[in-house]
């Protein structure tokens, strides 16, 4: 075995993590096992709106095994039965009234193993009486439509929000006064981020200390231990949420779901342990789905291709309860970035929410709160305009990308841009792909009737929530704090707040301290996860981590630092203002000789020196960040595909993606997450959809059903980078967790509609399977969001 | 975690033992071999038998070879050894292409040629393999065996006329000369179930076609075998006019139903598409 040589600061390094993974060695909430633990299960309601006239459940009470049986109605009694939503609404936790989606939870059973509560569920008898079902979000606002939530006083439709950005009259203006305007209307389906680890929780409350421990699959621990005790009444410092090792969030476990309170209740009635793990069906019918924007978009430009403008109308669906997960203030997510990475005069949205017999949740799924959908919408409309024009796709972009002379930009929405060199992203990615030669390619395979696309997609990403001033979640700014001890010997411990569900944290966190501090990385150990033993801070998810936390350990690294120089000073009976740093070493200014390591400063800072007044010794530092801006990372990909005319079998030949991120901490991480959302991003273009039938019923509840792409459907990755700092960022880093699965989609829709083009193809919604392919080239797609008929 | 209903397990070692088990515990128990359909069926509890007879250890259902004419394959052959055997390719390539598309390396490791064909999946894809080669299948039962012709195995889906108390032991599959074979399949990803498939067998007499069979999956067609395509093609050129309209007729008799894989006119369209390039892979092959 080679031996790792010690790691110091930035650049690829192996992840620290996956020693214990690879060993089978990780915990996941799941591995956790209490003494006396008991076994939840959940009733989920066939139907998908229903007034439930009843439930029996003595049958299932009596089973020998069984401990408790937790209905709406013993919720109601404890006022547990609704539970906040993350978006101002209210969401049933165990239904009373009626029933509001296919899979909506009913009963909680706890019983003293796994088999037996879910042999008891099949023992409760529910009497329902179906009612007419919303199933299509087109109709939600029909005359004839029925009241989905008549739960909510005053309630007559199923109207949740109107909302709007930019400038209506200006936009107006610049339409009428452009060369050409084209309209088109697109659908970004209702996708699901299916995480491999499904959600899950072990409870336990302690009756004698009056502590609540709670093992849960969430990536907001911190959040999430707030609201518990804001909805439960419980003593805020009793309650401690531990975010063990998470199989993949994607914004899947940013919520709270009901199997969690019912969880924490069913532990509390019976003063033991319990567990709660979803099961694959129940992850996909009733956790946090994402997208369901029907949006029709219009561009502006003029004859010779300089995009004036752009305006959206979108169709919001929410499904029954309003829970999707963004700042307060911006009920659409980020979704008004939408003008893209492009200079344009005006630029206009409207978003409408209503409620549907759906699953709650929304935004989730590396969407950075809705820049999908934006980033899929502008770059739809520019290919649509290249066509229109009979321009090339990656010459109409460069046209029109921003110049680096103009950043910090403010884009017609109001977003202010940190920094991009756009055009040379774009240039490289061209290079890369052999864009001319990739081009004569398809010429000449059009001339053989061989069907060939090239896809481009330009996306700016806007991550890092973010300013407190701007946003918060139920009222809880989005601040990290970050606290670093540095052990007598030159060792620390990080503790943030931010928890990895997959991203490498214990590795590149560890890393910022080593860049910072002058130590080997393998000398710093990252605690995240358990909010008795870190800092407050907003949790994982929109790309946040490296924007905030990674700040907030840059900051907290340079305090330590500091608090070194005064340490040193007293060391080296020095002035510490007359010190220098360099990789380690508190120094007299010109004479590099006389130094002395922080590891020697730490053991001075712990030991008998002794320091001058005020200086308090030790080196632990504490901080707390509030971003003063996003950052906007950025990319260039292109797809090449090709189509099976026959069949509508697209097949993706290459994909080169250039992403510029910023300053890169770990460059093989980062390329570990984009390889993860290009496949994300394959897979939401070609093949997932969570459609409805007429009746509500949820048609992908399974993995046969909803798919998730393999290795088979994904190319070898062609990666690049470009490096554009953050001017405000203290690294210069921007988060990119979401990077590729908010920009791939676009590029392989972009290449399919480009492969169809001998068809007169203009457009044709995700998911482009075969069969939806197929139908576009004959002139009759059909809808991807219903049954197929 | 997804988890079944109580039942009782038992664990054979031959075929006779197979056959006491399945008298001992009657109609409500299930034989199970590599499990990928029964037990994820148990686990959604679509399926809750009384009990399992494990059959993984009944090692003498677990060969493929040559006997006189006919290719043997015991119903306890993974779809990875399949795939792998050079005497199956050798004399029928079909069944390498469509054991390649089957699932995945994980479940072809463990789900076995038999349990698929009893599963009797609508959208199965060895069906339509077996029924284009015109495999028969033997089925053992306590008073001894019956041969019955793949193409009357199956009747209906999830059917098959393997009765209570039986079990299928071995696929005869008829070697003849002069022909070759083939697979198509779309799916909408690797490992998918097909939204159509089409197996083709052919056999040349000169430049026409002595005798074929098509094999069809996923897309209605009565036995998994397009019939009437089979009728018209024998005795006429092996070219690609025929197999057009092979295509055509073939399409035409199916009978798909719409579900979230596609449309009824796709799948009818794929039907045709399909049998239209297994015939010309097979008859290239037959050829050379």
């Amino acid at each position: 075995m080679t031996e790792t040589p010690q790691h110091h600061g930035f650049g690829s390094m192996r992840r620290k993590e996956d020693a214990r993974f690879i060993r089978g060695r990780g915990t996941f909430v799941d591995d956790i096992k209490l003494p006396g633990m008991l076994h939840g299960a959940i009733l989920h309601s066939p139907h998908a709106h229903a007034r439930i006239l009843s439930v029996d459940t003595g049958a299932a009470e009596a089973h020998p095994k069984v401990k408790a049986v937790i209905t709406g109605e013993v919720l109601a009694a404890m006022g547990l039965a609704w539970m906040p939503t993350l978006s101002g609404d209210v969401q049933a936790v165990l239904a009373t009234d009626k029933v509001r989606f296919q899979g909506q939870e009913v009963a909680f059973v706890i019983a003293e193993d796994h088999y037996s509560a879910r042999d008891a569920i099949e023992l409760i008898n529910v009497e329902y009486d179906a009612l007419p079902v919303v199933s299509d979000a087109r109709t939600a606002m029909d005359e004839e439509a029925p009241v989905i939530r008549d739960d909510l006083e005053g309630r007559t439709d199923n109207h949740i929000f109107d909302w709007e950005a930019g400038d209506r009259a200006r936009t107006d203006e610049v339409f009428a006064g452009a060369d050409v305007v084209l309209s088109q209307d697109m659908l970004y389906p209702r996708v699901h981020p299916a995480p491999l680890e499904t959600c899950g929780i072990v409870a336990d409350m302690d009756k004698v200390t009056g502590k609540l421990t709670v093992w849960a699959t969430t990536q907001a621990p911190h959040a999430h231990r707030t609201l518990y005790a804001l909805v439960t009444g419980l003593p805020e410092h009793k309650i401690r949420v531990i975010s063990p090792d998470i199989g993949g969030g994607f914004g899947n476990k940013v919520g709270i779901y009901p199997g969690y309170v019912c969880s924490i209740v069913g532990s509390i009635v019976t003063g033991k342990p319990v567990k709660w793990m979803e099961d694959r069906s129940e992850n996909l019918m009733t956790t946090s789905f994402a997208r369901d924007y029907h949006m029709s978009g219009s561009i502006a430009a003029t004859r010779d291709g300089k995009v004036l403008g752009v305006r959206v109308t979108t169709l919001a669906d929410h499904g029954a309860f309003n829970g999707t997960a963004q700042p307060t203030k911006f009920p659409a997510g980020f979704f008004h970035v939408f003008t893209g990475s492009y200079d344009m005069q005006a630029a206009h949205c409207e978003v409408t929410g209503v409620y549907t017999n759906k699953a709650p949740g929304g935004v989730a799924y590396a969407c950075s709160f809705r820049i999908t959908e934006a980033v899929y919408l502008v770059e739809r409309l520019i290919d649509l305009l290249a066509a229109e024009l009979d321009v090339d796709p990656a010459e109409l972009r460069l046209k029109n990308l921003l110049q680096p002379e103009q950043f910090p930009y403010t884009c017609a929405t109001g977003w202010e841009y940190d920094s991009g060199d756009y055009a040379t992203t774009l240039r490289l990615a061209l290079d890369m792909a052999g864009y001319d030669a990739l081009r004569k390619e398809q010429a000449e395979k059009r001339a053989r009737g061989e069907l060939m696309g090239i896809g481009i997609s330009f996306f700016t990403e806007a991550v890092g929530a973010g300013p407190r001033k701007h946003m918060d979640i139920m009222g809880l700014g989005m601040a990290d704090g970050a606290e670093l001890r540095v052990h007598p010997t030159g060792k620390a411990v990080l503790r943030i707040s931010v928890q990895s569900q997959g991203q490498g944290h214990e590795t590149t966190f560890a890393q910022i301290v080593a860049e910072e501090l002058g130590i080997p990385a393998d000398d710093v150990e990252v605690v995240h996860g358990d909010t008795d033993q870190t800092p407050f801070g907003l949790g994982t998810y929109g790309s946040r981590s490296t924007p905030v936390s990674g700040a907030a350990t840059a900051v907290v690294t340079r305090k330590v630092r500091e608090r070194a120089r005064l340490v040193a000073g007293a060391m080296l009976e020095a002035d510490p203002g007359d010190l220098e740093w360099d990789a380690g070493r508190w120094f007299v200014r010109g004479d590099r000789t006389s130094g002395v390591t922080i590891q020697q400063i730490a053991m001075a800072a712990h030991g008998d020196l002794e320091l001058p007044e005020g200086v308090e010794g030790h080196l632990d530092a504490t901080t707390v960040y509030n971003p003063p801006n996003l950052t906007f990372p950025y990319g260039a990909y292109i797809c090449v595909v090709d189509v099976d005319a026959g069949t509508g079998k697209v097949s993706v030949q290459r994909f080169i993606a250039v992403d510029d991120c910023g300053v890169r901490i770990n460059p093989m991480i980062v390329e570990g997450q984009v390889h993860g959302g290009l496949a994300d991003g394959i897979g939401m273009a070609l093949m997932q959809v969570m459609a409805f039938d007429e009746q509500g019923n949820h048609l992908g509840a399974s993995f046969m059903d909803y798919l998730l792409p393999t290795s088979m459907e994904c190319p070898s990755w062609e990666l690049g980078a470009t490096v554009t700092p953050s001017p405000h960022h203290p690294l210069g880093a921007k988060g990119v967790g979401e990077s590729a699965t908010v920009g791939s989609p676009a590029a392989v829709v972009n290449a399919v509609v480009d492969a169809l083009k001998p068809y007169g193809v203009r457009h044709a919604d995700m998911p482009l399977t075969p069969a939806n392919v197929w139908r576009t080239i004959q002139g009759s797609p059909f809808r991807t969001d219903l049954a197929i008929t | 975690m997804q988890v079944p209903s109580h039942f009782e397990y038992e664990r054979a070692a031959d075929v006779e033992q197979v056959l006491a088990l399945l008298a001992r515990y009657g109609p409500e128990a299930r034989v199970v071999a590599g499990g990928h359909s029964l037990l994820p069926m148990m686990k959604l509890r679509l399926a809750a038998p009384d009990a399992l007879i494990d059959i993984n250890d009944v090692s003498e259902l677990s060969y493929i070879r040559v006997e006189r004419d006919e290719l043997l394959i015991g119903t306890l052959v993974r779809h990875a050894e399949l795939l792998d055997s050079p005497v199956a390719a050798e004399h029928f390539p079909i069944f390498r292409e469509a054991e390649r598309v089957i699932a995945d390396p994980l479940v072809r490791n463990r789900g076995t040629v038999g349990g698929s064909l009893c599963q009797a999946d609508p959208s199965e894809d060895l069906s339509a393999a077996f029924a284009a080669v015109r495999a028969s299948a033997v089925i053992r039962n306590a008073e001894g065996s019956r041969t019955v012709p793949l193409r009357e195995f199956h009747v209906g889906p999830y059917e098959t006329v393997v009765g209570d108390g039986e079990l299928l032991t071995e696929f005869r599959v008829p070697i003849k000369p002069g022909g070759s074979s083939a697979y198509e399949k779309v799916g909408r990803r690797a490992g998918d179930w097909a939204l159509a498939a089409a197996g083709a067998a052919i056999w040349l007499d000169g430049g026409n076609v002595a005798d074929v069979g098509i094999g069809l999956t996923a897309v209605g067609a009565a036995h998994f075998v397009a019939a009437e395509a089979e009728e018209y093609l024998r005795g006429r050129p092996a070219d690609d006019e025929s197999f057009a309209q092979a295509g055509r007729i073939a399409a035409e008799h199916c009978r798909p139903t719409a579900d979230q894989r596609g449309p009824v006119d796709y799948k009818r369209h794929l039907a045709g598409e399909l049998t239209t390039r297994a015939l010309r892979r097979a008859a290239e092959r037959a050829r050379t």
